[in-house]
């Protein structure tokens, strides 16, 4: 009888402390693109994310890491596969927008937290916005809109505007728009992980433009940027960070220096975070992070800052630990708007070479906390 | 629209056509010759990309790392075809299927181990960079070097077959291998060299097109899409037939991405007119390919009579 006593009261005790220990884990699910063309965006998101927790010394999140080959449907099955089996809490990770519109819907319907480390589309950002969808990084429009203020400030007058055919995309056209005074010298959709640009280039030419602006992030970028450097063409260009983000800057070359881009963070902000980061990333990874890297560590950084307030269990109460995001942003001062998307500052960088890398460095500013257009049709 | 705009898009159309004939043309040989459907040549086409751009890093020389990347798909394809895919010419098209397509994961994650996941830096050679006037336009010189390159190609792939013993082989290999065998060809060396000659093609067409695009991991698959495309519509197994087909969806896809858009713009708004076209753009050369089909279920140029 005695043993019988002794085996329940360890089982209890084991059990207990056992569901003690559950209810202070938070279970992250990361679905993010590791292979194909955009393979170094996704790469960066998970090593900032990870970087983060391991600076932090936390083992109180437990990471799940799958790869999404930039394909909506496989997204969706990782997704029904975390929130079912691995019983997630959060999910993040996700780089592109139209696969961002195929999971976080449903995803946080089913009481799951979505925290987006990068895409921001703006059917998210309005009427479609959700108490527990987060967006860490901005909303879509945002940096181009800081390329049209800046491309008026430049005085181009006739610009040609050119992005993928895809909710970001169409995002990037529509956020250049919004604030660009001059005309259009040509508007173009090209299809999403094009390699060959002669088509567009020739039209360019073509058009009799004084300017370009154009969004082709990851390996899009490097093949339009490669070809353009051989079209003869030599118009100034304007863009946002993605196209000549540190993920692709070494691939690129030459070719992309002097450009001007409007990005929320660049590796040479100064403040104390950005500055820790920045070198313990080059540490570790032997590489500059790019944005997406600075994402995936806020992310990262804003994920333990609530789990240190509250039970990931009490959704409400976690929910409001989100809110408050007291971590330190590598960005700088950060801010909630209404519809749980950033409000910020909105930098534009040049592309330079320091020290034989080519890399940015930011030259002045764009907008002072900065918010998007479509928070007002969001009611939460 | 002007008659320079024209014609860059026509040039434009032919180049992209070209560099789809030397990935379809192994293709179409491998599966001419032996009978087997090979969804890794864009791993092979991969390969040669990344051989090129790491042996021009290191050495500054664009046409030592072509030789590289030409030499490193015909040995990868050579390997390969020793080890797996020997094992799969009695075997039904599924299983070859299955088999290279196990070839495609474990070729993109061996390459990632190797060169990391980030894109690699391949720039044009000196000696072709910048732009030649013909006349109503400037081209990149490149590009018409591209031309060229796929025009030698395609003389000598046809002079290989149409002249030389190992081109009789070949012919004889396609129409009875039974035959050849039993006329004392060592069957097995004709298979492995059609299919590293089928590498090489696949490596040289990486090499070339990585230095004006993003050398990355994953970068044949795409491409693999197309050339199927093309092979389908040229007829399978006809090195004729893939000229054709090559040139068919390198001109209509770039006309249709250029001209599409501006036929909806007559009738709609300049934005949506856009969306639409770039959208209806993307689908023209599966439009064509079904049609052909309808028509010549064989493809435009069927090899088997």
């Amino acid at each position: 009888m005695k043993g019988f006593q002794h085996a329940a009261l360890a089982a209890a005790l084991a059990l207990g402390t056992a569901s003690v220990a559950q209810a202070e884990t938070v279970s992250v699910g990361m679905i993010t693109t590791l292979s194909g063309g955009g393979a170094g965006l996704g790469v960066d998101v998970r090593d900032g994310f990870q970087l983060a927790l391991d600076m932090a010394g936390d083992h109180n999140i437990r990471l799940v890491v799958e790869d999404d080959a930039q394909r909506p449907e496989l997204a969706v099955q990782i997704a029904e596969r975390m929130i079912q089996s691995e019983r997630v809490d959060i999910l993040t990770g996700i780089i592109w927008s139209n696969l961002a519109m195929a999971v976080v819907p449903s995803a946080v319907a089913q009481d799951i937290l979505y925290l987006s480390p990068n895409a921001g589309p703006s059917a998210l950002a309005g009427a479609n916005c959700h108490p527990n969808y987060f967006n860490v990084a901005w909303q879509n429009d945002m940096l181009h809109e800081g390329a049209g203020a800046y491309a008026n400030e430049l005085g181009y007058e006739n610009t040609f505007i050119m992005a993928p055919n895809y909710p970001a995309g169409t995002d990037a056209l529509n956020g250049f728009k919004r604030y660009f005074d001059g005309d259009l010298a040509g508007e173009l959709f090209t299809q999403v992980g094009q390699t060959d640009y002669a088509a567009e280039i020739a039209q360019i030419r073509a058009s009799g433009a004084d300017s370009i602006f154009i969004f082709l992030p990851g390996g899009m970028g490097i093949s339009f940027m490669r070809q353009y450097e051989q079209s003869g063409l030599d118009l100034p260009i304007v863009s946002a960070a993605f196209t000549f983000s540190q993920d692709m800057l070494p691939a690129v070359g030459s070719a992309a220096l002097g450009v001007f881009n409007a990005s929320q963070w660049s590796p040479d902000l100064d403040n104390a975070a950005n500055q820790e980061f920045v070198e313990a990333f080059r540490a570790e990874f032997g590489r500059i992070p790019s944005l997406y890297a600075s994402q995936g560590f806020d992310t990262a950084n804003l994920i333990l800052s609530a789990a240190a307030k509250a039970d990931v269990s009490d959704r409400a109460a976690f929910r409001q630990a989100l809110l408050e995001a007291e971590f330190a942003s590598v960005r700088g001062e950060f801010a909630w708007g209404p519809n749980q998307h950033p409000i910020q500052r909105v930098y534009i960088r040049e592309v330079v070479e320091v020290d034989g890398e080519i890399t940015n460095r930011i030259i002045g500013t764009a907008f002072e906390a900065h918010s998007d257009v479509h928070g007002e049709n969001c009611t939460m | 629209m002007t008659l320079a705009l024209m014609l860059e898009q026509l040039l434009n159309g032919v180049q992209f056509g070209l560099m789809l004939f030397l990935m379809s043309a192994g293709l179409t040989l491998v599966f001419g010759v032996m009978g087997l459907i090979n969804l890794a040549h864009g791993s092979l086409y991969m390969i040669g990309a990344f051989l090129c751009a790491a042996v021009a890093g290191a050495t500054g020389n664009f046409w030592l790392g072509l030789g590289a990347g030409i030499a490193a798909a015909a040995a990868a394809g050579a390997l390969i075809e020793l080890v797996v895919i020997r094992r799969l010419y009695d075997r039904d098209h599924l299983d070859q299927v299955l088999a290279t397509f196990a070839l495609i994961l474990i070729l993109s994650e061996g390459v990632r181990m190797v060169f990391g996941p980030f894109p690699l830096y391949l720039n044009v050679p000196d000696a072709l960079r910048g732009t030649v006037s013909l006349g109503v336009v400037d081209y990149a010189l490149y590009r018409l070097a591209l031309i060229g390159f796929g025009l030698a190609v395609a003389i000598g792939l046809w002079a290989l077959i149409a002249k030389t013993r190992l081109g009789i082989r070949i012919r004889a290999g396609e129409s009875d291998r039974e035959m050849i065998a039993a006329l004392g060809v060592n069957i097995r060396v004709l298979y492995t060299v059609v299919f590293a000659l089928g590498a090489a093609l696949a490596g040289l067409a990486g090499a070339l097109v990585g230095a004006i695009q993003s050398v990355q991991v994953g970068m044949g698959e795409p491409v693999l899409i197309l050339a199927f495309v093309v092979i389908v519509i040229g007829g399978i197994g006809s090195i004729k037939g893939a000229m054709v087909g090559a040139l068919l969806v390198g001109v209509i896809d770039t006309m249709g991405r250029f001209l599409l858009p501006r036929v909806f713009a007559l009738f709609m708004d300049t934005s949506q007119a856009m969306g639409v076209g770039a959208a209806l753009a993307s689908m023209l050369i599966y439009l064509l390919m079904a049609l052909i089909l309808i028509f010549r279920p064989k493809g435009l140029f069927p090899a088997h009579g």
